[in-house]
């Protein structure tokens, strides 16, 4: 480690081949060890964040990796191997398959119904409107509240005996008069629930970057001799690409993990209908200690995310030059 | 020919206060229907779950405001909020700092790990992490649930406040170390102050994960005095599922301070989310 003595002598590490910078102050510090610890304020600086990120994110995804190979019930150490067993268990359970299934409707809704509704509202909240701010304001503030709160909300207010879930469950088709007790809503239902508390967040992404265009470029468009439509859909659309490209990234991403709403809203039911995979592990690793099969299921997570993700960089973010996930644009 | 104009346009308008209202109302009327439905009692919400109470019945929140687990519930999160994002913000700030502003070997990959981090969620790691977290004997203890929020709010935190730090430009610094300033004094005393703005977004964001969190704090603490409101509120729902009036009562209340947070710090979420995204 670095005495803090030696640490005033380094120089910015950009310039560390640039010649000494002349003056008084070359004079005095020749007397000194020469240059020592540049390494030393870098070990320090990043000291905390690696070791914090290395040990308590880093290792356990490696730990879930080995455990995935044993059966094990998560206490002592796993002994008994079983290769790749867990995984093709997995595979072969339809409780597993149905929630990858499920995972892609969700998706898939989110994609045609979310997303797009998010957008018009940008769009719409753009315009000169009075009173806009405050519109801003309501439409994200689901995004605060945890998902646990708004799940025990919803549950009560879709409650068949005190809610508002006679009514809602007629309008939406349901049967037995709970939304979230027939399997054939459930998963619409909680789609719903997610849509609230997202639908914000995504709207104040779509009018951030809509802000970032300058108002000329439709405006050309329009005197040119464009309808409103087509200055949308030829250069205010494509111009909010990246956007676009990021937020079905977040949405697939937040899919596959989803927990919370889910385990609160329903716990997988009815009859796993509403199960995510996050869910079913959970119920896995802590309710019943089978937990080499439960870090099997995190690693397919783990990697369904990863693969997305390099996925998605090559193929779709590769042309926008910046991001907070490629990180790619404005290197120095 | 200009009356017709303005007269179109206050159309639009006005359909455009619709489409917003209407869609405000979606939000509303569930927090609405909470926050009332905590003033009822459980016959009133049967048959008028929307409309006022009559009468109003009070007693679902003063006995709430008596009971002290909503009040040490709050304490609990209030705690591991402000110290996880302390040593988030902390250990992301040094760390970004050297990724700014100095080359050195293996800067991209580290660089591209804790982007990747970006990917683990919690759901993923939370099983091994619980094992590790046990045989330190963190569990029931708040450290476990405080460092590891913090671990995984170091990928989005980095990464905004690296992409800030390049902002500064190098006659800053230049300057200062003609001063005398070392890398620590120049970081510390000059680069922090500037980036004033940027932490406070980045505090933000992580007071809103860490307060929100859910999976870590259900796993780690079984002790229920060291329950966060989130798992607070999930229990409350479980031993009062037939008294829905109380438990709209505790809901309300668990989100009382995420609101007023947000109506005080608006401005750096937003901030912080548009500006993560655009990069």
């Amino acid at each position: 480690m670095t005495r803090p003595s030696t640490v005033s002598d380094t120089r910015r590490g950009d310039t560390a081949t640039d010649p000494p910078a002349p003056g008084p102050g070359t004079t005095r510090q020749r007397g000194r060890q020469p240059r020592p610890g540049r390494g030393g304020v870098l070990a320090v600086f990043l000291a905390p964040a690696l070791a914090l990120f290395l040990l308590l994110v880093v290792a356990p995804i490696l730990v879930a990796g080995y455990a995935s190979l044993y059966k094990w019930n998560g206490f002592g150490l796993p002994e008994n191997f079983v290769g790749l067993d867990n995984y093709t268990r997995a595979f072969s359970d339809p409780t597993f398959r149905g929630d990858l299934w499920r995972g892609l409707v969700l998706v898939l809704l989110s994609l045609a119904v979310q997303l797009p509704a998010a957008l018009a509202l940008a769009m719409l909240l753009n315009q000169p409107l009075r009173g806009r701010a405050a519109y801003r304001l309501i439409f994200f503030a689901p995004y605060v509240l945890s998902e646990v709160t708004t799940a025990v909300l919803f549950t009560l207010v879709f409650s068949p005996n005190r809610g508002l879930g006679e009514s809602v469950s007629r309008w939406l088709g349901a049967d037995a008069g709970a939304v979230f007790a027939d399997p054939d809503t459930v998963l619409f239902a909680v789609f719903l629930v997610v849509s609230w508390k997202y639908f914000g967040l995504y709207m104040m992404l779509f009018l951030a970057a809509r802000q970032g265009i300058p108002k000329e470029l439709s405006e050309a468009a329009v005197t040119d001799g464009a309808t409103a439509w087509q200055a949308f859909r030829h250069v205010t659309l494509p111009l909010l690409g990246p956007t676009i490209r990021i937020s079905i990234f977040l949405s697939v991403i937040g899919t596959i993990q989803l927990f919370d709403m889910v385990w609160v809203l329903t716990g997988g039911g009815p009859i796993h209908t509403s199960e995510t995979m996050a869910v079913t592990m959970y119920q896995y690793g802590f309710r019943r200690f089978e937990v080499g099969y439960a870090s099997a299921i995190s690693i397919v997570m783990f990697l369904l995310s990863l693969v997305f993700a390099l996925f998605y960089q090559r193929i779709v973010l590769r042309r926008d030059t910046a991001g907070a996930i490629t990180n790619q644009g404005g290197q120095r | 020919m200009t009356a017709t104009t303005s007269r179109a346009q206050r159309t639009r308008s006005l359909v455009l206060h619709l489409i917003c209202i209407g869609v405000g109302a979606l939000i509303v009327v569930p927090v609405w229907f909470g926050v009332i439905g905590g003033f009822k009692d459980n016959g009133q919400l049967s048959t008028n779950p929307l409309g006022l109470p009559d009468p109003w019945v009070p007693q679902n929140y003063t006995d709430l405001f008596a009971s002290g687990v909503f009040w040490r519930q709050l304490g609990n999160s209030l705690l591991i909020a402000v110290s996880s994002t302390v040593i988030v913000v902390g250990a992301a700030a040094m760390a970004a700092f050297v990724f700014a502003r100095y080359a050195f070997r293996g800067r991209e990959f580290l660089v591209t790990l804790f982007a990747i981090g970006l990917m683990f969620p919690f759901a993923v790691a939370i099983l091994p992490l619980f094992v590790l977290l046990r045989s330190m004997g963190l569990l029931d203890n708040p450290l476990g649930v405080i460092l590891p929020q913090a671990a995984f709010g170091l990928p989005i935190t980095i990464i905004i406040l690296r992409q800030f730090f390049r902002t500064i430009p190098a006659e800053v610094e230049e300057a200062a170390v003609l001063d005398g300033c070392s890398s620590f004094g120049f970081f510390w005393r000059v680069l922090l102050p500037m980036a004033r703005p940027a932490l406070a977004t980045v505090s933000v964001l992580a007071v809103v994960t860490s307060w929100n969190n859910f999976m870590l704090p259900l796993v780690v603490f079984s002790d229920q005095s060291w329950w966060t409101l989130p798992v607070g509120v999930q229990a409350f729902q479980g031993q009062y599922a037939d008294d829905t009036a109380r438990v709209l009562a505790y809901v309300v209340l668990s989100m009382i301070p995420a609101l007023g947070f947000y109506a005080v710090a608006e401005r750096q979420l937003i901030g912080g989310l548009t500006g993560s995204v655009k990069g």
